[in-house]
């Protein structure tokens, strides 16, 4: 069945069955044939039209129609095809008068200059279910196929039997690269980007804010090597230039929502470039708004986290971290230079193994730490006075997605009335909204969970199997009651507050 | 563009002078092509368009091979008795990226993208390609007796993940010792050595390599000078650090630059640009961060199945003969039939299936051929049996011969009735009627003058 749509006010569009209402008011029988071709998890919906059959003209230009609804229905109400059609073209004729005069209206030379001004009301958007969590469906699958043929960027094959639960997710193998698909000196990809699309494929560059930085390293890189072919703008050729490279980037490894607003954030900014710029500076302009972006939103966000979790951090207190954040790590590590003393418990999990990146970090400041795995945290919370977290990204619902593992810390940790402090910068904010970690995340490779050496012999031959599977996730994501403070670059300020957030982020641009 | 490709085909075979005395190495046939097809067709299979050629003034004249690639031939003089690095110092004008370098005799099908990886997942300074090696099991024509070993054995040292090179050392350079530093262990306290690996001499070294070549002259072959030192360096300590404790008169002793390859390394790598960020270690085993600081780093791919042969022996020439026409139809276009369209063969059914003939032969009557490669432009009467010959082009082969086990080079005549086994005849050797040899090696006497 179709996927959780992700929007915060889901329209009621349900299941379109028999008789079922849809928001236009229309009822739809399937045909006598039965070819009621709704197969398609991809259901869009339409804007809440006003009126039942009335066909009153959406501010927006006409929206795109379902897909599966087959054209050989027969509609109640005796509606033929015919009519229905006639209907359609007056309406494309109002929309059409409509964009005249708005065209007549506006000036030419403010149309160049002004930037593309996003609709401001978010219900005439349609919402796609994103590619990367339908993939048991061939039509879905079939479209990204074509895609990436059209990009020259070769489809990386999934691997392995999954669990049923996330069959509609990406698995991947670390010994199958992409590049056993591509030439070898890349011409079609910039080689740097082939570069980091290995090391994320290959788990040499992990953690949100690493793999952000990389990427807006590698991006400057190509911005430098770019150069406008003739005829072309730079804003637009750029862009278009970039879209293979985040394809493949993707195919390597699922990009992370640092990553998804850092790359919104390039593309607004080279859309936005006045045309009268010439290529060096417009060049000079991008490399800069990077360099502005990585020091205002990850530098300096770190650094007021860091001031702020300081306040939370008492002498004597007995800190939890989990896995490895680099920036619950750097805040630990500021907090002991300006000479507070605390010690750390790290817990770490299989098959990652972060918290040991952690624990060297730490170590090596001088912090007192003690190392245990995650099953022993009951053990240890009774004399843990408060838990610092990371966060891969923040829901707009307040959820926390972060590394598997932590929604069970968190859980624990409130069991035993443990206060649970997340560290997160604003710009790992996302839109999304999720209640479960099943809809949208990342499946790793399975052979990761075969031990190695002798302790590995009874996994070795999983395929062939064909009862057992492995199912290695890598986020989960934990619900906002069991958090209880999130420390932000704006301030300290509760779970159910990052609405507020974003609504602000969003009038901001 | 990421590589610029170098193929080395200035060597001179010095190994298996009987061939190479009439035919220049990167030439001699292998399955009817010319050596120096084989990498060439690697590199156009993986999608290189360019390839720089380093080569005599012979082989330039004779190269003929018709591939969509651009090749650059450069040609050093054929008396400069010039290594490897020597060459690559020759052409370093020409490098502005990053090289593969190949070496004119490597038959091989590995999947270059295992080594190419390594090479840019990890920022390495070096990535390499080796594989098990295994003694030629067939008999060499001339050779009296088992052969015993004579190359020194290479003693490599690889990590845990059997990628990382961490040691290499030839047998003719220690005493009696295997020498270990300390450093070394220190940073990697497990390490495999293994001998019985063959360097199918593929490197992909990084542009800085290059630079640090074209300054220090001292070094004139990358197999055993070049890559020594970098997997030396990849545990000492930049030499900046030193000097500050060095004495000073050595300062003022050297007053040349310090041809040190850490005062070229340049490191933009993403590994290194934001280490603390990221929670990857190359080790888990100590508090160091990844890679111990180190700049320099060096990987091997060690094939575990496959192809992989430098043809540089006699005995590695007919092994590699044996086993191209298996290799051929995957290489190839499959459409080039193992018996050339232009090949006019009388018996089809007596020649076998795995035999290469090569265009314009003529094959008379009741004569088979079996597990055989045979060049073109040759002239094969009738009821002559080959069986397991190596017989290369424009060669005359005379009614009722017998020829087992041969190597028979450009331009021979076996005159009628020959009884030839495990037989080496050099070219335009000319054998009387009815002659009968077993296990010799008949060159001119003008070749028997090269040592």
């Amino acid at each position: 069945q179709g996927p959780l749509l992700q929007q915060p006010n889901p329209p009621a569009c349900s299941e379109l069955g028999t008789g079922a209402q849809l928001p236009c008011g229309e009822v739809r029988r399937p045909s006598p044939s039965g070819a009621l071709a709704i197969g398609s998890a991809t259901v869009t919906c339409r804007a809440p039209l006003v009126g039942g059959l009335g066909r009153a003209v959406p501010p927006m230009p006409a929206p795109v129609p379902s897909e599966g609804l087959a054209g050989s229905e027969k509609l109640a109400g005796g509606k033929s095809k015919a009519e229905l059609r006639a209907e359609r073209r007056a309406k494309q004729e109002a929309d059409r008068a409509l964009k005249q005069t708005k065209k007549v209206e506006s000036t030419p030379a403010a149309a160049l200059a002004k930037p593309r001004l996003q609709p401001s009301e978010p219900q005439s958007m349609v919402k796609r279910v994103p590619e990367h969590v339908q993939v048991d469906d061939p039509a879905a699958q079939k479209r990204l196929a074509k895609k990436l043929e059209r990009q020259q960027v070769p489809l990386r094959p999934d691997y392995g039997a999954k669990v049923n639960l996330f069959s509609h997710l990406h698995q991947y193998s670390r010994k199958m690269p992409l590049t056993q698909q591509m030439s070898i000196p890349s011409t079609a990809i910039h080689p740097a980007v082939v570069r980091l699309g290995l090391q994320y494929s290959q788990g040499l560059l992990n953690g949100s804010n690493a793999r952000c930085l990389a990427l807006l390293q590698v991006f400057r890189q190509v911005i430098r090597d770019y150069s406008t072919p003739p005829n072309e703008e730079l804003s637009r050729d750029l862009v278009a230039r970039l879209k293979p490279y985040i394809s493949f980037l993707n195919q390597c490894r699922p990009l992370s929502a640092s990553m998804g607003n850092a790359i919104k954030y390039l593309k607004k900014e080279i859309s936005g470039l006045s045309s009268t710029l010439r290529e060096e500076e417009a060049k000079g302009k991008l490399q800069g708004s990077i360099d502005g972006y990585v020091r205002e939103k990850i530098q300096l966000a770190a650094e007021a986290i860091s001031k702020y979790a300081f306040e939370k951090i008492s002498d004597g207190d007995v800190i939890l971290v989990y896995g490895c954040s680099s920036l619950v790590s750097r805040t630990l590590c500021d907090a002991h230079a300006n000479g507070r003393a605390f010690r750390v418990i790290v817990v770490d999990s299989r098959p990652r193994l972060e918290g040991r990146d952690t624990l060297r970090r730490l170590v090596r400041k001088g912090i007192r730490c003690t190392y245990v795995m995650i099953t022993a945290i009951s053990y240890m919370l009774p004399e843990v006075s408060k838990v610092l977290l990371g966060a891969h990204a923040l829901l707009a619902n307040g959820s926390v997605m972060s590394r598997v593992g932590t929604s069970q810390i968190a859980l624990v940790s409130k069991a035993y009335n443990v206060p649970v402090l997340v560290c997160c910068e604003t710009y790992k904010f996302c839109e999304r909204v999720q209640t479960d970690s099943f809809v949208s995340n990342e499946l790793d490779d399975p052979d990761d969970l075969i031990l190695p050496g002798k302790g590995g012999a009874h996994l070795r031959g999983w395929k062939e199997n064909s009862s057992l599977r492995l199912l290695n996730l890598v986020y989960d994501v934990t619900p906002p009651e069991l958090v209880d403070l999130v420390i932000t670059d704006l301030g300290m300020i509760p779970c159910t507050s990052v609405p507020v957030v974003l609504r602000v982020k969003n009038v901001e641009q | 563009m990421e590589f610029q490709a170098v193929v080395m085909a200035a060597g001179g075979g010095s190994r298996m002078m009987d061939l190479t005395s009439s035919i220049p190495k990167p030439l001699l046939p292998v399955g009817n092509k010319p050596l120096i097809w084989y990498p060439l067709n690697l590199l156009e299979r993986i999608g290189f368009e360019e390839v720089i050629v380093v080569t005599t003034k012979e082989v330039q004249k004779l190269l003929n091979l018709d591939t969509k690639m651009k090749l650059d031939i450069v040609c050093i003089p054929d008396d400069a008795d010039m290594g490897t690095a020597d060459s690559i110092r020759h052409i370093h004008q020409k490098i502005k990226t990053d090289v593969l370098v190949l070496s004119c005799d490597l038959i091989t099908d590995v999947a270059l993208h295992e080594v190419v990886d390594l090479f840019r997942a990890h920022d390495a300074t070096l990535s390499m390609l080796m594989k098990k090696a295994h003694e030629p099991t067939e008999m060499v024509p001339g050779q009296k007796g088992k052969k015993k070993p004579v190359e020194q054995r290479d003693f490599i040292g690889v990590d845990d993940t059997g990628k990382r090179l961490l040691f290499m050392a030839n047998e003719a350079d220690l005493d009696e010792e295997l020498v270990i530093k300390r450093s070394l262990l220190q940073k990697h306290p497990r390490m495999h050595i293994r001998t019985g690996l063959a360097d199918a001499h593929l490197y992909c070294l990084k542009k800085y390599v290059v630079d640090f070549l074209a300054e220090n002259r001292s070094l004139t072959s990358i197999r055993s000078e070049l890559i020594p030192y970098l997997v030396r360096k990849q545990f000492s300590s930049p030499a900046s650090l030193r000097q500050r404790q060095d004495n000073k008169e050595q300062d003022q002793k050297k007053d040349q630059k310090s041809l040190d390859i850490f005062s070229y390394v340049k490191g933009d790598s993403l590994l290194e640009f934001a280490p603390d960020k990221s929670c990857w270690n190359s080790h888990s085993a100590d508090l160091n961060e990844a890679f111990h600081g180190g700049k320099v780093r060096c990987y091997v791919h060690i094939m575990k199945e496959g192809l992989c042969y430098r043809v540089n022996t006699l005995g590695l020439y007919i092994e590699a003969n044996r086993q191209v026409p298996k290799l051929l139809p995957a290489l190839v276009c499959p459409e080039e039939p193992l018996v050339h369209v232009f090949a006019q063969v009388t018996d089809r059914g007596l020649v076998g299936s795995d035999s290469i003939i090569g265009s314009s032969t003529q094959v008379g009557e009741k004569t088979s051929i079996k597990h055989s490669i045979i060049g073109s432009m040759c002239t094969i009467k009738d009821r002559v049996k080959i069986t397991n010959c190596i017989i290369m082009n424009s060669v005359t082969i005379e009614e009722g011969c017998s020829l087992q086990s041969c190597l028979i080079c450009h331009n021979a005549v076996i005159e009628k009735g020959a009884d030839l086994r495990d037989c080496l005849i050099g070219s335009s050797q000319r054998l009387e009627p009815k002659s009968k040899h077993v296990n010799e090696v008949i060159v001119g006497s003008e070749q028997l003058m090269e040592i």
